[in-house]
């Protein structure tokens, strides 16, 4: 695996925002104080006069959003997840969500993933909180190319749109020809019979390596990668489900809110389905090195393989 | 417009809060009161907009940060030719456009939804720094309650706009002294307010918030002023103009019952006839 490219959601957000810039002068980017690790360093280097560093203050850079949006503007406001989405949640509710803004909000260093800093730092609730937003799209790519394609998608849409993305460099495989990101639209990227796995994040490596060891097993896994966890891929969901009769979902988030939460909501409606949720089981993180933690709390490979096996032989 | 046109107008205004809040069982007379001169001057003096064409693209802006004054918002845009006054009397209702706070996606004229105190100040910093940018020569007014200061928000939105030297905005305080639970400095003192924002870097300049003129001369020293924004801290009376409601923090969020209602109809048609004796 070492020959693998490598690169942080949080690269291609960056790379994204510059090209946009280019071609966009109604794009702006906020920060508070995290450029660096946001990547929209990169854009404030190019384009300083369209870059508003907010300093430490993540509630009044979502209104402050709000406002260029409100007067034309395309503004992707960035911070930590856990301070965009956490800290800043009413802001966003009722100053973008509300009145429907054309609001991005670029949100990098979500999930455990984050490592070292810990619990603290480690938003594992961002997507439930924005799910709970009427109106508001939620995107969180697999890898850097898929990224820069939701950062593109998301200018090009009309209205608020939560972009999560990671610390950690993560496998580029998203990286061909035929690959093509549509907002709400889900990627089946292995198929099979036995069991669907939907994948979000940087799970969607994990999950398709772990695919191949339980097909070693003979167990045929067909993986799906959900990047828009809303709207959510219903049709895709529903079909998946049939034709393998058994869900399992993978995110690097809480089983409660997020991706698990929101497949549970349409199976039991439509299509009661037996189904098995991976992720953060309702607990805080630590600190550790990112991928370390990521074996710790089971959402490796090797951790979803032996969950998904022992799901599929109950 | 002379003042005594104002004067007249703004009365108006206040007819139109009581109708509202009356018909809608609910909302704030107080604070809708207390700011209904400064409202007035705005949307009939300072303000480049026009009702003809609420969205023109180079109309000042206005954001309403104590968005819960939004009757006299809406009875000052009604007045002004945004919509029919007749229909405060369904503020509030079920259905109807005029919500219970300002709703930019459904009523004329304003420009940015607001009502959760602090985050309407920040809106109009956004859309200072947007003229800012794309060198656009609109201005940006926003009205705060001294109650609503005590948010945190405020102050980074202040520094902000402090920070980055927005000359092309105006943040009005609507210093009436009252809040829910009573007098502010009791509460949880704002005081100083005027050096308070003179440390954010803004031009601060204290106003009687119910003299046309002060507020005339206030208006134009804040165009006049550059490289700094300009915070009007206008003193006001919570309830002005119902004698009943006066000086009263129980007037916030009350509205008046049928008799109350009459009452204060009836105070200010008598304040109207009396302009018109002028």
């Amino acid at each position: 695996m070492s020959d693998v490219r490598k690169m942080g959601t949080r690269e291609g957000y960056g790379q994204a925002l510059l090209e946009l810039g280019k071609e966009h002068e109604d794009i702006v980017v906020l920060d508070a104080d995290l450029a660096g690790s946001t990547k929209t360093g990169v854009f404030q280097k190019a384009f300083p006069e369209r870059h508003i560093n907010c300093g430490i203050a993540e509630g009044n850079m979502m209104s402050v959003a709000a406002g260029l949006a409100a007067t034309g503007k395309v503004p992707f406001a960035s911070s930590f997840a856990m301070f965009a989405a956490g800290r800043a949640f009413e802001q966003i509710r009722n100053s973008i969500g509300y009145p429907g803004l054309n609001v991005k909000i670029g949100a990098s260093h979500a999930g455990i993933s984050v490592g070292e800093d810990g619990a603290t730092h480690q938003c594992n609730e961002d997507i439930g909180l924005m799910r709970l937003i009427p109106g508001m799209v939620i995107i969180n790519p697999s890898d850097a190319v898929e990224a820069s394609a939701a950062t593109k998608a998301a200018y090009e849409y009309k209205g608020p749109v939560y972009l999560r993305f990671g610390r950690v460099a993560v496998p580029v495989i998203n990286d061909r020809e035929d690959y093509k990101f549509e907002i709400g639209k889900g990627i089946v990227l292995r198929e099979g019979k036995d069991v669907v796995i939907f994948a979000t994040g940087l799970e969607v490596n994990e999950t398709l390596q772990a695919a191949e060891m339980l097909a070693t097993d003979g167990i045929d896994a067909k993986v799906v990668n959900i990047h828009t966890i809303k709207p959510l891929d219903e049709e895709l969901i529903l079909s998946s489900a049939k034709e393998c009769g058994k869900v399992v979902t993978v995110e690097e988030h809480s089983v409660i809110g997020g991706l698990g939460s929101a497949v549970c909501e349409i199976l039991s409606e439509k299509m009661p389905t037996k189904t098995f949720r991976i992720g953060i089981n309702d607990v805080f993180g630590e600190s550790g090195p990112a991928m370390e933690l990521i074996k710790k709390y089971g959402l490796d490979a090797e951790g979803i393989y032996n969950k998904v096996k022992s799901f599929c032989v109950l | 417009m002379q003042f005594l046109e104002l004067m007249k107008i703004a009365n108006e205004v206040r007819k139109g809060i009581i109708v509202g809040t009356y018909h809608a069982k609910s909302g704030h007379p107080g604070g809708s009161l207390s700011a209904a001169d400064i409202f007035t001057y705005l949307f009939f003096e300072e303000l480049n907009i026009d009702p003809a064409d609420p969205q023109k693209a180079d109309r000042d802006r206005f954001v309403l940060s104590k968005g819960h004054t939004a009757p006299g918002y809406y009875a000052a845009l009604a007045l002004r030719g945004f919509f029919p006054i007749k229909d405060m009397e369904k503020l509030r209702h079920v259905g109807f456009y005029l919500q219970g706070h300002p709703d930019m996606k459904s009523v004329p004229g304003v420009d940015m939804s607001s009502g959760s105190l602090g985050q309407g100040i920040s809106a109009a910093v956004g859309m200072a720094i947007s003229a800012k940018i794309s060198n656009e020569d609109y201005r940006v007014y926003t009205l705060l309650g001294d109650g609503e200061i005590q948010e945190g928000q405020v102050w980074e939105a202040a520094m902000l706009a402090g920070h980055r030297k927005l000359d092309n905005l105006v943040v009005i305080v609507d210093n009436n002294g009252l809040q829910i639970d009573g007098k502010i400095e009791d509460v949880n003192s704002p005081y100083p307010i005027d050096k308070k924002f003179e440390a954010f870097n803004f031009h601060v300049i204290n106003i009687d918030g119910h003299n046309f003129e002060e507020m005339e001369a206030a208006f134009k020293e804040a165009r006049q002023t550059k490289g700094q924004p300009t915070a009007i801290i206008a003193k006001t009376v919570k309830g002005k103009s119902v004698s009943f409601m006066e000086n009263l923090a129980s007037w916030h969020g009350v509205a008046p019952n049928a008799q109350q209602y009459e009452m204060a109809m009836a105070e200010l048609e008598k304040a109207g006839e009396a302009l018109c004796q002028m």
